[in-house]
């Protein structure tokens, strides 16, 4: 017997229209949770830790945040922003903190226009090309030995190897011959090497995760190796990039270590040579750290309020590249491969 | 409309031809739907005779004694809601120990909630709210310790889950965890056995109890995911696709498995597959868009549905 | 030329630019290490292992008679400088077993226990703390709590008993261990968290769902699943706190003293200096030979450790593996 069939398309009917404003909402009843008497006595112990540890931590970062602010908005004034530091008897009343400032944009802009093409042409090469592997891995071993190294060793080596003579024009030469080894250009260069393994870490997790489609369309349309690195990948991990820029640039501005071996520790950005604009980098300055360093009771200085003031201001910079590594995050995973397919 | 002949005299129900049989049909109509004859079973080739092939076991063992076991837990109007999208209307339900319950339905038409609701899993979900009752034993399963609920009614899932511990210790897992003191292994090493015998694993796995639990194939993870679910003897077992991801041998073993399980437990399946359903399901429950639509003995719903729209979605017309 | 630049490069001539470009990191590195052994190498000539790393003989009299040039030959590089290895030891062993547990405990309260609106407060804090200067944790120290701890906590009475051998006060062993537990930890707590958060859900829900608690779901299935990130957390602020140098040299006390555990609570006030904290106050003497060895000896020293730290890191993740946890 012949039935009439149905094309798919025409589907039953939808169940009844809900009025707005009407929709049954279930009234709120007590439920019975989970009891702590039933848990064992260890896991209620464990249970109360949890608690008191994460309490203990809402405490204490409360406290930090706030004293510094407290502090740093009470000692903060716009003069101190804009004025030149100055030698004085009363340290607590003189001068600012201006060259510090400049010194630590400088340094950083330095250290990390070093560090980046480096580190982002040896995670691409780590990645894309890597004969012999041996190397490979070697490379990427130093790398994780330089991110494990304290930073006061990495300064005293830059120390070591800048006083050589190959190394002369970076910095002042002493009239006896000897090189003095401290300016913005070395330590911009043992910045560049703090830098590095957060630039090559974030770079090389990104490109690692562009699907293997994606390379393998670009080598279909013809495209040699390098093209496709530079036209399709690069991009793509652009975000990731950016991320780990941000990431070495807070790890830049609050290194002090190699700043007080390196720097050479004059309050004011002194120039050297003739050259206009690299005399400032061969010349010798202080960063924000290093002054915080040498107003606190450590220090030379003794100027506290000071102190306290850099401090909020080298705070707000870290919060204010925190920021930057969130939104790049957030914006990247938007608008770079999503679900493994490029495309807003 | 388009008519097309049936061929009754092959008793197959299915001899229907359809459009990639023609090219000459044409690109722009859609293959027509298959007729079922609505007085047989659906399956999708011609069923084997009786007594032979891999679903005959299966097939004997679908048949019931009559009387039904005592009942386990019961739906009264129960309703979930996640914010104000009701999901499941007013259900009424009755889960009895020795049969197993299939609960059928297209995507997104709750039955998943409904399942997840019976061990009160839903409220891991922020947004979940319940109304109605669901009793278990006489007993509010609100007015239960959750924990309690949970050792009573356990639950098997669609993916495998198996823990990143040996076999023995992922069986052994809820036996520890629920005492109040850690019971040492030579007290916990029968229960275990017991466990992996009744899921039809002992065999595969006797001789390395620690290898680890990862290691398996699929279907033995499922099997093993039973066990440990059975592990504590819990009174209702929930299992929500358990065979979805697996291969046909896989889940033949996992019925036949249920076949067997269901004397001592009460099961409720809930199953996106109709062959399955009609396979291992006692009683089958029909779920469309929230509501319950039909529910009844699984010969009755398959062979003489009573709503429409359980005989459109047995028929194949949408799902 | 210019042609030549703008046509598209080869893959050939492309693979070595890159090729040298990671061969010029890896040369740096190596010259760092060769530097600092060639520089240390004095020091190492001319004392004993066994000597140089034990104790015996006042270490800051050593280093002040090294700086000053005192002796000749090979006993100007004499030192013995187990004060300062103990006092890095001391400060980094209780820093790391304190933090870890605190931070495990903490990560476990943000994942599981804490209400979501805190939870969405303490997270960002968390990793801002662990991207603060670690200057800026050395001048709270020695501007809060060092003071704080020499008016309040350490009685005239003890400070007078022990004036002769040494001056307590404020920078001590208890602040230098708290700033650096306070230092290391949010780091801690921002990598566990992560790894708890990405363990499967399927293994959550199945525990769960098995009638297991709260808190022993979490405990035995997301913390077991989640060890090599406690672990990778464990070496990687273990590296952090060895290396700590400026923070430690403003709040540790400056005095290459070991602070003796038999002394009673005096234990906690005694002064000390750690290898880092070491080199930083000696960094402007570099040009005397006698120093200027010592001072790479004790960074070759931290080198050699935070180079076994992470081979150490990677050989306890192994046994993890067998499992099918993500290593």
């Amino acid at each position: 017997m012949a039935t009439e069939i149905r094309t798919p398309g025409t589907l039953p009917p939808l169940p009844p229209y809900v009025p707005p404003g009407g929709p049954r909402r279930p009234p709120r009843r007590r439920r019975t949770g989970e009891s702590l008497s039933t848990w064992r006595y260890g896991d209620r112990v464990a249970f109360a830790l949890c608690w008191a540890c994460g309490l203990a931590l809402c405490l204490i970062a409360a406290a930090i945040v706030v004293y510094l602010g407290v502090r740093g908005v009470q000692y903060l004034t716009f003069t101190l922003l804009t004025t030149h530091p100055e030698a004085g008897l009363d340290q607590a009343k003189t001068g600012g903190f201006l060259d510090p400032i400049v010194g630590t944009v400088l340094l950083t802009v330095i250290g990390i226009a070093i560090a980046t093409p480096i580190a982002v042409g040896t995670a691409v090469w780590i990645v894309e090309y890597g004969r012999p592997s041996a190397f490979a891995r070697a490379v990427e071993s130093g790398i994780e030995i330089v991110a494990g190294t304290p930073d006061i060793v990495i300064a005293i080596f830059g120390l070591a190897l800048f006083q050589q003579h190959l190394f002369a024009p970076l910095s002042l030469t002493a009239d006896g011959g000897a090189v003095f080894g401290r300016s913005f250009m070395t330590a911009g260069a043992m910045m560049s090497l703090i830098a590095l393994p957060m630039v090559f870490g974030t770079t090389r997790e990104g490109l690692q995760a562009v699907p293997a489609h994606v390379r393998e369309a670009s080598y279909g349309l013809g495209k040699t190796r390098i093209a496709t690195i530079r036209r399709v990948l690069l991009p793509s991990v652009r975000s990731n990039i950016s991320t780990g820029m941000a990431l070495g640039m807070g790890r830049i501005c609050g290194d002090t270590a190699v700043v007080i071996v390196l720097l050479g520790a004059t309050l004011r950005l002194e120039s050297e040579g003739s050259i206009p604009g690299f005399n400032a980098l061969k010349g010798t300055g202080s960063t924000l750290t290093s002054y915080v360093y040498n107003n606190s009771p450590a220090g030379e200085g003794n100027a506290p309020q000071k102190a306290y003031a850099a401090a909020f201001v080298l705070l707000l910079i870290v919060v204010a590249l925190n920021l930057a590594v969130d939104v790049i995050a957030r914006r990247g995973s938007q608008t770079g491969l999503q679900n493994g397919r490029l495309g807003a | 409309m388009i008519t097309l002949d049936t061929d009754d005299d092959r008793g197959t129900g299915a001899a229907v031809r359809l459009a990639q049989d023609h090219p000459a049909a044409g690109p722009t109509l859609p293959p027509p739907v298959r007729r079922i004859a609505l007085d047989r079973p659906p399956t999708v080739a011609s069923p084997a005779p009786v007594g032979t092939g891999p679903g005959a076991a299966a097939a004997a063992r679908h048949v019931r004694s009559g009387e039904r076991g005592p009942e386990r837990m019961r739906l009264e109007g129960l309703s979930v809601f996640y914010d104000t999208n009701e999901a499941v209307r007013a259900v009424d339900l009755s889960i009895r120990q020795g049969e197993v319950l299939a609960l059928i339905g297209p995507s997104g038409c709750g039955k998943t909630t409904l399942l997840r609701t019976l061990n009160r899993l839903t409220e891991l979900t922020a947004t979940a709210r319940r109304a109605g009752r669901v009793v278990l034993d006489d007993v509010d399963i609100d007015e239960l310790e959750v924990t309690t609920l949970r050792r009573r009614v356990a639950m098997v899932f669609q993916q495998p889950n198996p823990f990143p511990m040996s076999i023995f210790d992922n069986v052994a897992y809820a036996l520890r965890e629920q005492s109040r003191k850690r019971p040492g292994r030579a007290v916990v090493q029968p229960y275990v056995e017991e466990a992996l015998r009744r899921a039809g694993l002992w065999d595969e796995v006797k001789d390395d109890l620690d290898r680890p639990a990862l290691r398996l194939s699929g279907g033995q993870q499922q099997r093993l995911c039973i066990a440990r679910a059975i592990a504590t003897r819990p009174e209702v077992l929930l299992m929500d696709e358990p065979c979805s991801a697996l291969d046909p041998r896989s889940t033949e073993v996992i019925e036949s498995l249920i076949g067997e399980l269901r004397a001592e437990l009460a099961i409720v399946i809930v199953t996106h597959n109709l062959q399955q359903a009609h396979r291992v399901g006692d009683h089958v429950a029909f779920m469309y868009l929230g509501d319950l639509v039909e529910y009844g003995a699984a010969e009755q719903v398959f062979g003489a549905p009573r709503a429409e729209r359980t005989r459109d979605y047995v028929g194949g017309a949408f799902g | 030329m210019l042609e030549r630049l703008r046509a598209p490069w080869s893959d050939r001539r492309a693979e070595r630019v890159l090729g040298a470009l990671a061969s010029l990191v890896l040369l740096v590195i190596a010259l760092m290490i060769v530097f600092v052994a060639v520089k240390a190498w004095p020091t190492l000539r001319n004392n004993h292992l066994i000597g140089w790393l034990g104790f015996g003989g006042d270490v800051d009299a050593q280093i002040s008679d090294q700086v000053n040039g005192v002796g000749r030959g090979g006993d100007q590089f004499a030192i013995n400088a187990g004060p300062l290895i103990y006092a890095t030891v001391l400060t980094t062993a209780v820093a790391v077993v304190v933090g870890l547990a605190f931070a495990l405990f903490s990560a476990i309260f943000i994942v599981e226990f804490a209400p979501p609106r805190l939870r969405r407060v303490i997270v960002p804090v968390v990793r801002l703390l662990a991207a603060v200067p670690s200057v800026i944790y050395g001048l709270i120290g020695i501007l809060v709590l060092a003071p704080f701890v020499n008016d309040h906590l350490l009685p005239d009475g003890r400070k007078r008993s022990v004036e002769y051998v040494v001056q307590l006060s404020g920078t001590s062993l208890l602040v230098a261990t708290l700033v650096l537990t306070v230092m290391i930890t949010p780091i801690m707590i921002a990598i566990i968290t992560d790894a708890l958060y990405s363990v499967p859900k399927s293994w959550t829900e199945g525990a769960v769902a098995l009638g297991v608690n709260r808190w022993r779901a979490t405990w035995t299935v997301s913390v077991r699943a989640a060890r090599p990130a406690i672990i990778a957390a464990a070496v990687l602020a273990t590296a952090r706190a060895l290396g700590e140098g400026i923070m430690l040299s403003m709040v540790s006390g400056g005095r290459g003293f070991s602070p003796n555990p038999l002394d009673g609570l005096s234990f906690l006030f005694e002064p000390l200096r750690p290898l880092a904290a070491t080199i930083v106050e000696n960094v402007e003497s570099l040009n005397a030979p006698a120093i200027r060895s010592s001072v790479y000896a004790f960074a070759l020293l931290l080198l050699l450790s935070s180079f076994a730290l992470s081979v150490g890191g990677y050989i306890a993740k192994q046994p993890m593996k067998k499992y099918g946890i993500r290593v």
